[in-house]
């Protein structure tokens, strides 16, 4: 079967442009990455309704934040370090504590940037986003996903981080595919165990749990696009019903996914949980395809973690 | 509200700076240097400048006031009671449990704020955005947006700084309360923030310097710089730390200090 790529952030661009058309509020931001973070096709489409912030992602942030209080919708988009790193406080203070209408863009997610190395692999976003209180966090898996979540995110009052990636992935949802803010989507159904995963990784748990299904194995498999709010009722449902969790992200293994997931199944459900994920570590320079493989964030990995968790079932 | 008369402004400067030491005091702690330092700049908006309609706290053609330097909120909390925007009484639950008065100012709470702050240096990238937005909807409101001279001492004031000159926002007006004190001293001793007219000239400002405690001056400085087309005004408001209360003028201590009772017994004879 010959899958369709697309890098995720192609989604972003193409819903700015569907919301430039739609929405005269929205506005857009970047620093100096717009043609990285695909915001210059809004760029080039409504020049009157996009700012150019310089290499400045502080002000970048605060200034989105007085146009939310002028009514205005801002996406400011940027490098996903610069953006939920450099300007946290910025997130915090001048958007979350007011709950401001303030969406973001943080391309260049996860380790799969590749050559650029350990500096702009931005591998800490889900751990520093969820702790915000009025965040929404979606990390979808695909551009068309993308699309969807960049325009659900407009609909939505409230703060909102949109985690996307550099490189082409796998684009394996469909138009009428369903997309809501909150709500998982079960991709493969299965009894054996649960496969959580959140953002491109997802397509390698759908390859695990085909390979598992060749060894008689039926593993579920739950697209967590929204990390915050946090679909517990698919978490608690999958624990109970499948007695084991696996998480994949490409983040980094503490306060990601997987220990969001952890906290949920701790309160309600406590089940045997196996992480897949960057293993408290930085990146380095290499290609996309090299790094998954040197830090463990294929199918294979997400296999042998499902394996090591059915194990400790018995 | 409007007072065009000075001889008003200046007794309701006074009745601000009781406030200020009153509602410090109750609470036990809180900001009273730099909240006394701002009474004139920020009495001269509310009564005489700022277009505003207490009664409407979210009208969206409201000039804006933007109090960057967020732990000066008495002044800005006594100036809003003074104004309407609630009962002068709840000043005294200032910093209390349950109260509207928050430590810093959280406009999710209390009506009258357009902003929260607390987090220095964020406020006059604020201030663009709301510029920016009113700019593109035709609208002809101001911002004006209350920096500390130890604020602009955080980075992001001078990305800012930038963007504001960029984008020709002269609907943005910044005023500086230079009292030359910061917490651990003089601001000149701990980071030497001079020639302060020059570096927000060479980024591209109309500067205005003025006394920052002669309404004459700063209400003259506003009108100015309503009048300034293309580029956005900084005021450079000269004013003294701790003003109008003898033992408190002039002193980086009482920055973030309340006066016990005695000490208040005294702030509100010399205010009276």
């Amino acid at each position: 079967m010959m899958t369709k790529m697309k890098p995720t952030r192609d989604g972003y661009g193409e819903a700015l442009l569907e919301l430039g058309k739609s929405n005269p509020n929205v506005l857009v931001l970047d620093a100096d990455l717009a043609k990285s973070t695909r915001a210059d096709w809004f760029w080039k489409a409504h020049p009157d309704r996009f700012f150019d912030m310089g290499i400045a992602e502080q002000d970048m942030l605060a200034t989105a934040a007085g146009m939310a209080l002028g009514g205005k919708i801002p996406f400011a988009s940027t490098y996903g370090v610069f953006v939920a790193g450099r300007a946290w406080d910025q997130i915090r203070t001048s958007i979350c504590y007011g709950n401001l209408n303030v969406k973001i863009g943080g391309a260049h997610g996860g380790i799969s940037v590749g050559p650029d190395g350990g500096t702009h692999q931005s591998l800490e976003e889900i751990a520093l986003m969820r702790v915000l209180p009025n965040m929404t966090l979606i990390l979808p898996c695909d551009a068309e996903e993308t699309r969807k979540a960049t325009l659900a995110a407009a609909e939505i009052y409230g703060p909102v981080y949109l985690r996307f990636a550099r490189e082409a992935t796998p684009v394996f949802t469909e138009s009428d595919s369903p997309f809501e803010v909150g709500t998982a989507n079960v991709l493969r159904e299965g009894s054996d165990a649960t496969i959580i995963a959140a953002g491109p990784i997802v397509y390698e748990a759908l390859v695990a749990s085909d390979l598992l299904a060749e060894q008689g194995l039926k593993v579920r498999v739950i697209n967590m696009h929204t990390i915050k709010p946090l679909d517990e009722t698919a978490i608690i449902g999958a624990a109970r019903e499948t007695g084991v969790l696996v998480t994949a992200e490409e983040h980094q293994i503490y306060a990601g996914l997987g220990g969001a997931v952890a906290e949920c199944a701790a309160k309600h459900c406590p089940v045997p949980i196996e992480m897949v994920g960057i293993m408290d570590t930085f990146g380095e320079s290499g290609t996309p395809d090299e790094l998954a493989e040197a830090y463990g964030l294929t199918h294979r990995e997400i296999v042998a973690a499902v394996l090591k968790a059915i194990q400790r079932k018995k | 509200m409007t007072l065009a008369n000075n001889d008003q402004l200046r007794e309701l400067c006074t009745t601000v700076r009781r406030d200020i030491v009153e509602m410090t005091a109750a609470a036990g702690s809180g900001h009273p240097g730099g909240s006394l330092s701002a009474v004139e700049l920020v009495v001269g908006l509310y009564f005489n400048v700022m277009r505003h309609d207490p009664a409407n706290p979210t009208w969206s053609d409201r000039d804006r006031f933007i109090l960057s330097k967020g732990h000066a909120c008495p002044v800005l909390y006594s100036v809003l009671a003074r104004s309407g925007y609630f009962p002068a009484d709840e000043l005294k639950t200032l910093r209390k449990f349950g109260s509207r008065l928050q430590g810093h100012p959280n406009m999710q709470v209390l009506p009258g704020l357009d902003t929260s702050s607390g987090s220095l240096g964020q406020g006059l990238s604020i201030s663009n955005g709301l510029a920016i937005a009113a700019k593109l909807d035709g609208k002809d409101h101001r911002i004006y947006c209350l920096l500390g001279d130890g604020e602009i001492q955080e980075g992001q004031v001078w990305e800012a700084a930038m963007t504001a000159a960029h984008y020709k926002l002269d609907n943005v007006c910044a005023i500086l309360d230079y009292n030359n004190l910061q917490i651990d001293g003089c601001c000149d001793d701990v980071m030497c923030i001079a020639p302060v007219a020059d570096k927000w000239l060479a980024f591209g400002w109309n500067v205005i310097e003025v006394d920052g405690h002669n309404l004459d001056e700063v209400l003259l400085a506003y009108q100015r710089a309503a009048s300034v087309k293309c580029q956005p005004t900084i005021i450079i408001a000269k004013t003294i730390k701790g003003k109008g209360v003898s033992f408190m003028e002039d002193v980086a201590e009482w920055h973030g200090k309340a006066p016990n009772a005695a000490e208040l017994a005294v702030a509100l004879k010399e205010l009276a």
